[in-house]
C-alpha cells in the first residue's frame, strides 16, 4: 500500500496512524484495564494536580482523570464509529439507489431529504436526544438520523455525476444490466469521495457527541465521554486546567489522526496516484 | 541577413529551455516577424503550448524558463517585472486558448467580457468600451450585435464562442496574437470561419501571429513560417510551403505522411443488410422557461440508413447535426419518437434492455473520449473481458485467450494489467477498440473515435480500424465531421445536416461530384485536400516514410 504514496502522503499515514494507534489503544485498553476505578469517589482528593498516584490529577469529585479519559475514549470512539457505520451504511444504499434509479421514488426521498437537511444537524440530534433521553445508543441514533441525509446527498450527487460518463453509456451497449452496472462501475468510483466524508464525518460525531454531552443529553453520567467531560471541568479552568486539557487534547489528537488517515486513504484509493 | 534587418523580429525567442528538474523544451529559438503567421506544429506532449505560454509568463505551477531569452521588440521579457508584464498581457500581445467553452466565463454576459480588457488597458468610458465592442462584433459578422453583448457564453456555438473570444482580444490592437490550437475543439466549418476571422483581423491591425497546432492542414493553407517541434526541440525551421511541400527532417516526414490522402475507395461489398432504420425522428426536450410549454428540439427528422454485412458507412456532419444522436439511436442507447430499426429483419425498436442482449453482443460501439469511455479503476484485460459476460460460456482459458488475441491484433500485447491512466490517449482508444471487438460484433458503431488524437495516432487508428475490418468482417458506422479523414476508410457517406440526411452515395462520387450545397462547403473547409492533395512529392514522401 505504502509503495504507491509518495513520500509526504507516506509521512501523513505514519503520523496519523501513531497517533491514532495511540488513541485506539488507550480506548481498547480502558475496556479491561484502567489504573484506577474511573467512577470511584474521593473527596479527599478533589482536584488534585497531577502528582505520582493520579498521572493527570483528579476532578471535582476525586475521581482520576486518566482513566476516565480512557474509558471515556472508549464510549466517545464507539459513538462516533457506530454512528458513522450507519450513516454512511443507510446513506450511501439509499443515495446510490435514487441516483442511479432517478424516477419518482427518487425525487420522493429527496424531498424528504431535503426537508431533513433544512435542520442544523445538532437541532435533530438534540430534538432526538430529548425525546429518547440521555443514551448510549440512543446518542447513536440521533447522531445517525442527523448525518444520514448529508451522506444521501453526497453520494447522489456522486452518483449522478458518474452516470453521465461514457464509461457506464459503454457499459449498458456491452449489454450489461442496470445493477451489474451500478456494482462494478458506479460504486467503485464513487468509494473515494465516500470514504473522504466518512472520515470528515466521523471527527463531527465525536464533537457532536461532546456537545450533546455538554448539554446534559449524551450519554448519561457517570459514565464517562470526553464530551461530558470537558463540560464539567468548565467551570475548573483556571483553577484545575488539567480536566479540560487531557480530553481537549485527545479529542484534537483523534481528529487530527482522522483527518491524516483520510487524505491517506483519498490517495490510496485514487487510480492514478 | 539584410531582410532580416529591414523586417526586425516583433518577437525573437533564443535558446528557450523550459521544464521544473527535467527541461521539457531544449534551446528552441525562432522568430515572430511582422505581420507574419508563424505556425508552431507538434503533437501533444512536444512542448509547444509551454513555449506559448512561457511568452506572457503564464507557464503552470513548479514549471520555470530554465535558460535562454525571449526578446519582444528587442526587449527581454524574462527581465521584467510582475507589473510589466500584466500590461503586455491583453494590451500588446493577445492570447487566445483552445477551449472556447473555458476561457469564456459562463456567469458573465458577453459584453462584460469583452469590456474587461478595454477598461484594464485603454481606460475608456462606458459609452466608448460599448461602441468599440458592437462595431467589433459587426465586423466578424455577428448576427444583432447589441443582443449579443447582453447574452451569456452558453448561448453560442463552440465556434462563435471562440470568433466572440477573437474578437474580444483583437479589441486591444494587440500586435502579437498567441493562438494556442483555436481550432481544435471545432468541427471542420466553424474551424474554417474561426481561422478566417482570425486572419481578416490580425491581417487588419498588421498583429503577427504565433499559432499553434497539431494539424498540419491549417498549416500548409494559413501559414507563412513554420516551425516544427519534437519531444521538445526545433526540428525543422523554414516557410510553411517548404516545410510541408519538402519535409527534411524524418519526424516531419512522419507528421506530413499522416496526412490523410485520396486513394480510390473500394467498392462497397454487397453483403445482406445487418441493420436498417427507417424514418427515424427524435426530439429532445429543453428546459424552457415556463414548464407548461417544454420545448423541444428535433434532433433526428426522418433519417434512413441501411448498413450491410462488411461495409464502412461514414456519417459525415458538424456539430449540432444529430450524427452522434443518430450513432446511439441506432444502438438503442436512446429511444426514438418515431421510425423503425431492423436487425436482421426483426423490429428492435421497442424491445427492452432485458431482450437487446444479442442485439447488444452483435451491434458495439467506441466512443470519442477514451479518456472518458474506459472506467478508470478497471486494468485493461478486465475492460475488456467484460465485453464477454454476455458471449455464451466460457472457460477461463478460452476467456483468457480471447482477451489476449484482441488485444493483440489492437497492437497491445501485455498491457493487460495496465490501468487507463497509465495509457495514452492512441492506447486508450485502442483497449475500446479490442472491447468492441472481442466479443465478434457484426456492426461497430464509430463516435468520432479519431477526433481526440494527435495525426499520427489518428492514422494508426484508422488504419487499425481499417485491417480489423478487413480481418474480421464487421460493419462500421464511422461517426466523423471530417471529411479527410472518412474518405480514407469509408465504402460510402452519409452526409447529414440538421437532423436530416442531405447527400448520401460512395465516397469517390461525394468527393468528386459533391451534390447538395453543405456538401460542397464541408469539403472547401476540409483543409488538407485542398493544400495538399495527393501531388507527387507527398507520394514521394510517403513511399520514402514507408520504406
Amino acid at each position: 500500500m505504502t509503495a504507491r504514496l509518495d513520500s509526504r502522503s507516506r509521512l501523513r499515514l505514519l503520523a496519523g496512524g501513531l497517533l491514532g494507534a495511540i488513541v485506539l489503544a488507550l480506548s481498547i485498553v480502558a475496556i479491561f484495564w484502567t489504573p484506577l476505578d474511573p467512577n470511584r469517589l474521593d473527596v479527599l482528593h478533589r482536584l488534585n494536580a497531577p502528582d505520582i498516584r493520579n498521572l493527570f490529577g483528579t476532578d471535582e469529585f476525586g475521581r482520576d482523570v486518566l482513566s476516565r479519559a480512557m474509558t471515556g475514549g472508549t464510549t466517545s470512539l464507539t459513538v462516533a464509529i457506530l454512528t458513522v457505520a450507519a450513516a454512511i451504511a443507510v446513506g450511501s444504499t439509499i443515495g446510490f439507489l435514487t441516483g442511479f434509479f432517478r424516477g419518482w421514488t427518487d425525487r420522493l426521498v429527496m424531498i424528504l431529504n431535503d426537508t431533513l437537511l433544512a435542520f442544523p444537524g445538532i437541532l435533530l440530534a438534540l430534538g432526538l436526544s430529548a425525546v429518547m433521553g440521555p443514551r448510549k445508543y440512543g446518542t447513536v441514533l440521533a447522531l445517525s438520523v442527523a448525518y444520514t441525509p448529508k451522506v444521501m446527498r453526497v453520494v447522489r450527487g456522486t452518483v449522478m455525476s458518474l452516470r453521465e460518463r461514457e464509461y457506464i453509456e459503454a457499459s449498458r451497449a456491452l449489454g450489461n444490466g442496470p445493477v451489474y452496472t451500478l456494482v462494478r462501475h458506479i460504486v467503485p468510483n464513487a468509494v473515494a469521495p465516500i470514504a473522504v466524508l466518512a472520515t470528515a464525518m466521523f471527527g463531527w460525531a465525536i464533537l457532536m457527541e461532546s456537545a450533546l454531552s455538554f448539554l446534559g443529553l449524551g450519554v448519561p453520567p457517570p459514565a464517562a465521554t470526553w464530551g461530558n467531560m470537558l463540560a464539567t471541568a468548565r467551570p475548573y479552568l483556571t483553577s484545575a486546567p488539567w480536566l479540560s486539557v487531557i480530553p481537549g487534547m485527545l479529542i484534537a489528537a483523534t481528529l487530527l489522526s482522522v483527518n491524516l488517515l483520510g487524505d491517506s486513504l483519498r490517495d490510496w484509493l485514487d487510480p492514478r496516484m | 541577413m539584410t531582410s532580416a534587418l529591414a523586417n526586425p523580429p516583433r518577437l525573437s525567442v533564443r535558446d528557450l529551455s523550459i521544464g521544473n528538474r527535467t527541461a521539457f523544451v531544449h534551446r528552441v529559438s525562432f522568430d515572430v516577424r511582422a505581420g507574419r503567421i508563424l505556425a508552431m506544429v507538434g503533437e501533444s506532449g512536444s512542448g509547444k503550448t509551454l513555449i506559448g505560454r512561457s511568452i506572457l509568463r503564464l507557464l503552470p505551477e513548479n514549471i520555470h524558463q530554465l535558460g535562454g531569452s525571449i526578446l519582444y521588440h528587442g526587449r527581454e521579457l524574462s527581465g521584467l517585472s510582475r507589473h510589466e508584464i500584466r500590461q503586455l498581457r491583453g494590451g500588446r500581445i493577445g492570447m487566445v486558448f483552445q477551449e472556447p467553452l473555458v476561457s469564456l466565463n459562463p456567469a458573465l454576459r458577453i459584453g462584460t467580457q469583452m469590456a474587461e480588457g478595454l477598461k484594464l488597458h485603454l481606460k475608456l468610458g462606458p459609452d466608448e468600451i460599448r461602441g468599440r465592442c458592437v462595431e467589433m462584433l459587426k465586423r466578424i459578422h455577428v448576427p444583432r450585435p447589441e443582443e449579443c453583448l447582453a447574452a451569456y457564453p452558453h448561448q453560442f456555438s463552440g465556434g462563435m464562442r471562440q470568433r466572440i473570444m477573437l474578437a474580444s482580444v483583437m479589441l486591444l490592437r494587440p500586435d502579437l496574437l498567441i493562438a494556442d490550437e483555436p481550432t481544435t475543439a471545432l468541427d471542420t466549418l466553424s474551424q474554417r470561419e474561426v481561422i478566417e476571422t482570425m486572419l481578416e483581423l490580425t491581417r487588419e491591425v498588421g498583429t503577427s501571429v504565433l499559432l499553434i497546432t497539431h494539424n498540419l492542414g491549417l498549416v500548409g493553407k494559413y501559414a507563412d513560417d513554420a516551425v516544427v517541434l519534437g519531444r521538445g526541440e526545433i526540428v525543422e525551421n523554414g516557410t510553411a510551403s517548404e516545410v510541408i511541400g519538402r519535409p527534411r527532417h524524418p519526424y516531419t516526414r512522419r507528421l506530413v505522411g499522416s496526412l490523410p490522402h485520396r486513394r480510390i475507395a473500394a467498392a462497397a461489398p454487397a453483403g445482406e443488410p445487418i441493420l436498417v432504420a427507417r424514418g427515424l425522428e427524435l426530439s429532445f426536450r429543453v428546459t424552457s422557461r415556463s414548464i407548461l410549454q417544454a420545448k423541444r428540439i428535433r434532433v433526428l427528422r426522418g433519417v434512413s440508413l441501411t448498413v450491410r454485412r462488411g461495409e464502412t458507412v461514414a456519417v459525415v456532419g458538424g456539430s449540432g447535426s444529430g450524427k452522434t444522436t443518430l450513432g446511439r439511436a441506432l444502438l438503442r442507447l436512446i429511444d426514438v419518437d418515431h421510425g423503425s430499426i431492423e436487425y436482421r429483419s426483426t423490429d428492435v425498436t421497442r424491445w427492452s434492455d432485458r431482450r437487446l442482449h444479442s442485439f447488444r453482443r452483435a451491434c458495439q460501439i467506441v466512443f470519442q473520449d477514451p479518456f472518458s469511455s474506459l472506467d478508470p479503476r478497471m486494468s485493461v484485460d478486465a475492460l475488456v473481458g467484460e465485453a464477454l459476460r454476455h458471449a455464451g460460456p466460457l472457460t477461463p482459458a478460452e476467456r483468457q485467450a480471447r482477451i489476449e488475441t484482441a488485444l493483440s491484433e489492437v497492437g497491445l500485447p501485455g498491457h493487460a494489467g495496465r490501468l487507463p491512466h497509465q495509457l495514452s490517449g492512441g492506447q486508450r482508444q485502442r483497449v475500446a477498440l479490442a472491447r468492441a471487438i472481442v466479443g465478434d460484433p457484426e456492426l461497430l458503431v464509430a463516435d468520432e473515435p479519431i477526433a481526440a488524437l494527435d495525426m499520427t495516432v489518428q492514422k494508426q487508428i484508422l488504419e487499425l480500424f481499417q485491417r480489423l475490418q478487413a480481418q474480421r468482417g464487421f460493419a462500421c458506422i464511422f461517426i466523423s465531421h471530417d471529411l479527410a479523414a472518412v474518405q480514407q476508410i469509408a465504402h460510402r457517406i452519409v452526409v447529414m445536416h440538421e437532423g436530416r440526411i442531405v447527400e448520401e452515395g460512395p465516397t469517390d462520387a461525394i468527393f468528386e461530384n459533391p451534390r447538395h450545397e453543405y456538401t460542397q462547403r464541408l469539403l472547401a473547409a476540409s483543409p488538407l485536400l485542398e493544400a495538399v492533395s495527393p501531388s507527387a512529392s507527398q507520394a514521394a514522401v510517403l513511399s520514402e516514410v514507408e520504406q
